[in-house]
């Protein structure tokens, strides 16, 4: 494998690391979108440049749907229901954001530590590849759990499956089903989240999860 | 060779499929709940067919003697859920909680729910096996939140955002276990296909194996509803309809497990892979303990035998943990009695709170004076629940603890107090809900029974006596989860 394609493949990568910490920081919902459409971009380049490399065309298909529907039609969709809710305000971040990029960090040294060192027997690219991806799972498990917005919980969803989706393209011939099948989960939980934004809204004017801990489990 | 004109495997996934396709088609609810009841009939009659004749493993279906039964329970329960859901729903119907327009859409997640947990279980390919427990899953977050009441939404929310926390790491686990069977087996379908894995499992990097399991144990242990990763699980299971929190107890938990024990004959397969024993041990005991301990402060009769499904889940985890062919016996044990006996109580419980109109156990009280039959079957489903004789939960349990207590007697005192705690809290409860002064509505309740006597009985007799062949059965299994 000559250097210059395990470097754009890492770069690639590293961007969605990038991404993903802007994303931790963004407090306000429409730039969130925003940076959820880059991060789809991203994958759908790094996707693309897995299939030029590896001789694998189908997985064009995998960055055909990154683009088309996560940096696209979701975020579009995305938008248009945050217009409509009235929802441009300021999003509250459960800890502060220094803090939120600190353990961020620490998730990041974490992964490069932990998945360089287990998978010593596969080849450079196959190991940073994965070791990136893990880190965008991990910042995108930190994002769900900071945020208290179902929007932005939403979004940290998202982009944890697009760490997925790199992970797994990254692992070389890894059979199409599991790509498509991604792809089309992130589409069914799509529209299983947009029900429920609906019924949310339709219920209690208000997507912020906060409205629905009242019960808390029970008190007996 | 199969004397069947029909690959079993095939038509019990095309069954489920189409009755999918046809229920959502459907306007008549009265008609709907009678196809699915014989949807699951037949899907059930299949699965029968699986012990007859089975079909060879192929790239993406396996029918073995682990998985047959599993398919055989979970089709069981799900007719038998079928037929309790068909008197439940004409109730919510009456008492308009549910609409005609959303039985359709019920109906029609039911059997694509049932599709989804028979895929997994008859999945020979890892990756296939992750798209069916995912299928599953999100349908029956659809379910929990049909009432879409301020409760039912809250827990609909939660098992919906912890599940895909899980099914997130399952997967990466999954990536993981591929590539480290990539440098042995190339690339392609073969790595995924789990009969590959397992004969060369011995050659695959151990270290990329401990980690994957790592991955795979927190990502599909959320299913199981171990803890601490069970916080979906009460809410699921006390707001959604009652016949989805009886399978989602007697079925999906299984299901999840199913796939972790898939995982762990491959790693105890591999010599150099850390030994997932101890744990699964520690997962297994700490959620015992801990149910055990939640038991006393439920106040709402579902949420209790939700908790007590995440101790039995505990037991499970913890004996196939011990492993061994004694320990692995009395998991399997365990496991198709609590599903048998959990979903019966969830039929009565169902019953029981549409009589009473209320979920509060404070607000329930005398149930053998008001609904004499209901409550006596509710008496007897929680002393099986508890582990009390001469139901077959007390001979599993009994096999769990001696077995621990010949190899490792601090464990067995552990698991002999979690068990002792759930005992006393349900015994406790069972006190107020089925005896004294009877309060709330003295109606007569319409309700079927024969789910629940069937469910009873079938525990009944295996505390009793257990067929030689079934033994046998369950011997072989045993030694082939090591």
């Amino acid at each position: 494998m000559s250097p210059i394609s395990l470097d754009v493949a890492h770069m690639f990568a590293g961007g969605l690391v990038l991404v993903s910490f802007m994303m931790l920081y963004q407090d306000r919902l429409p730039p969130l979108i925003n940076a959820l459409s880059l991060h789809s971009l991203l994958l759908g380049l790094s996707v693309a440049w897995q299939a030029h490399i590896q001789n694998a065309p189908e997985l064009y298909v995998t960055a055909v749907l990154a683009v088309g529907l996560k940096c696209i039609l979701i975020p579009m969709a995305l938008r248009r229901m945050v217009v409509r809710m009235g929802l441009q305000r300021e999003i509250e971040v459960v800890i502060g954001t220094g803090i939120t990029m600190l353990i961020g960090i620490g998730l990041v040294a974490l992964s490069m530590d932990l998945m360089l060192r287990v998978t010593a027997g596969s080849s450079a690219l196959v190991r940073e590849d994965v070791a990136l991806s893990l880190s965008v799972v991990l910042l995108g498990l930190l994002m769900m759990v900071t945020r208290r917005n179902a929007v932005s919980q939403v979004i940290g969803f998202m982009s944890l499956e697009n760490g997925l989706i790199l992970a797994g393209t990254g692992a070389r011939g890894m059979p199409l089903v599991v790509e498509i099948s991604v792809a089309f989960s992130v589409l069914i939980a799509f529209i299983v989240i947009g029900i429920f934004l609906f019924r949310i809204r339709e219920r209690f004017d208000t997507v912020d999860v906060r409205a629905l801990d009242v019960m808390r489990g029970e008190q007996s | 060779m199969s004397p069947l004109p029909l690959n079993p495997i095939g038509a019990l996934l095309l069954t489920s499929l189409l009755g999918a396709a046809v229920l959502a088609l459907m306007p008549n609810y009265r008609w709907s709940a009678r196809v699915n009841v014989a949807a699951s009939g037949l899907a059930c009659l299949w699965a029968l067919a699986l012990f007859h004749a089975r079909p060879p493993a192929t790239t993406l279906f396996i029918a073995d003697d682990l998985n047959t039964i599993f398919i055989a329970l979970n089709t069981l329960v799900g007719f038998t859920t079928s037929i309790f859901s068909a008197s439940y729903i004409e109730h919510e119907l009456e008492t308009g909680r549910l609409t005609p327009g959303y039985l359709r859409f019920y109906h029609a997640m039911f059997q694509l729910m049932m599709f989804g947990m028979n895929l997994a279980l008859t999945a020979n390919n890892i990756g296939l096996m992750w798209v069916a427990v995912e299928l599953a899953t999100l349908t029956t977050v659809m379910m929990v939140g049909i009432y879409r009441s301020h409760a039912a939404l809250e827990a609909a929310w939660k098992y919906f955002i912890l599940g895909s926390v899980g099914i997130g790491l399952a997967l990466f686990g999954t990536i993981l276990v591929y590539l480290a069977a990539v440098t042995v087996l190339g690339e392609g379908m073969r790595s995924m296909e789990w009969t590959n894995l397992l004969h060369h499992a011995s050659e695959l990097d151990p270290s990329l194996l401990d980690v994957a399991f790592i991955f795979l144990l927190l990502g599909y242990g959320t299913k199981v509803g171990l803890a601490p990763m069970h916080a979906w699980l009460p809410d699921a299971h006390a707001e959604g309809p009652t016949p989805v929190s009886a399978v989602l107890s007697g079925l999906l938990l299984n299901v999840a497990l199913y796939a972790l024990l898939r995982f762990k004959m491959i790693m105890s397969a591999n010599p150099g892979a850390i030994s997932v024993g101890p744990l699964m041990i520690v997962l297994g005991l700490g959620s015992l303990i801990f149910a055990s301990l939640m038991l006393y402060r439920r106040g709402d009769i579902k949420r209790l035998f939700a908790y007590s499904s995440i101790e039995h889940m505990g037991i499970i985890a913890f004996a196939f943990g011990m492993g061994g062919p004694l320990g692995n016996f009395a998991g399997l044990m365990q496991m198709v009695m609590h599903s048998l006996t959990k979903s019966a109580i969830f039929f009565a419980v169902g019953h029981i709170a549409q009589a009473k109109g209320t979920q509060r156990i404070s607000e329930i009280r005398g149930l053998t004076t008001s609904h004499p039959l209901l409550g006596w079957t509710l008496v007897a489903g929680v002393v099986a629940i508890a582990g009390l004789p001469p139901f077959g939960i007390f001979m599993s349990e009994f096999l769990v603890l001696t077995s621990t207590f010949a190899r490792a007697p601090a464990l067995a005192v552990l698991a002999a107090i979690g068990l002792l705690l759930a005992l006393g809290a349900l015994l406790l409860r069972l006190g107020s809900l089925a005896f004294g002064a009877p309060t709330g509505s003295m109606a007569p309740v319409r309700a079927t029974y024969l789910p629940i006597f069937a469910h009873l009985a079938l525990v009944l007799i295996g505390g009793i006596y257990i067929p030689a062949a079934m033994v046998a059965w369950f011997q072989n299994v045993a030694v082939l989860l090591k």
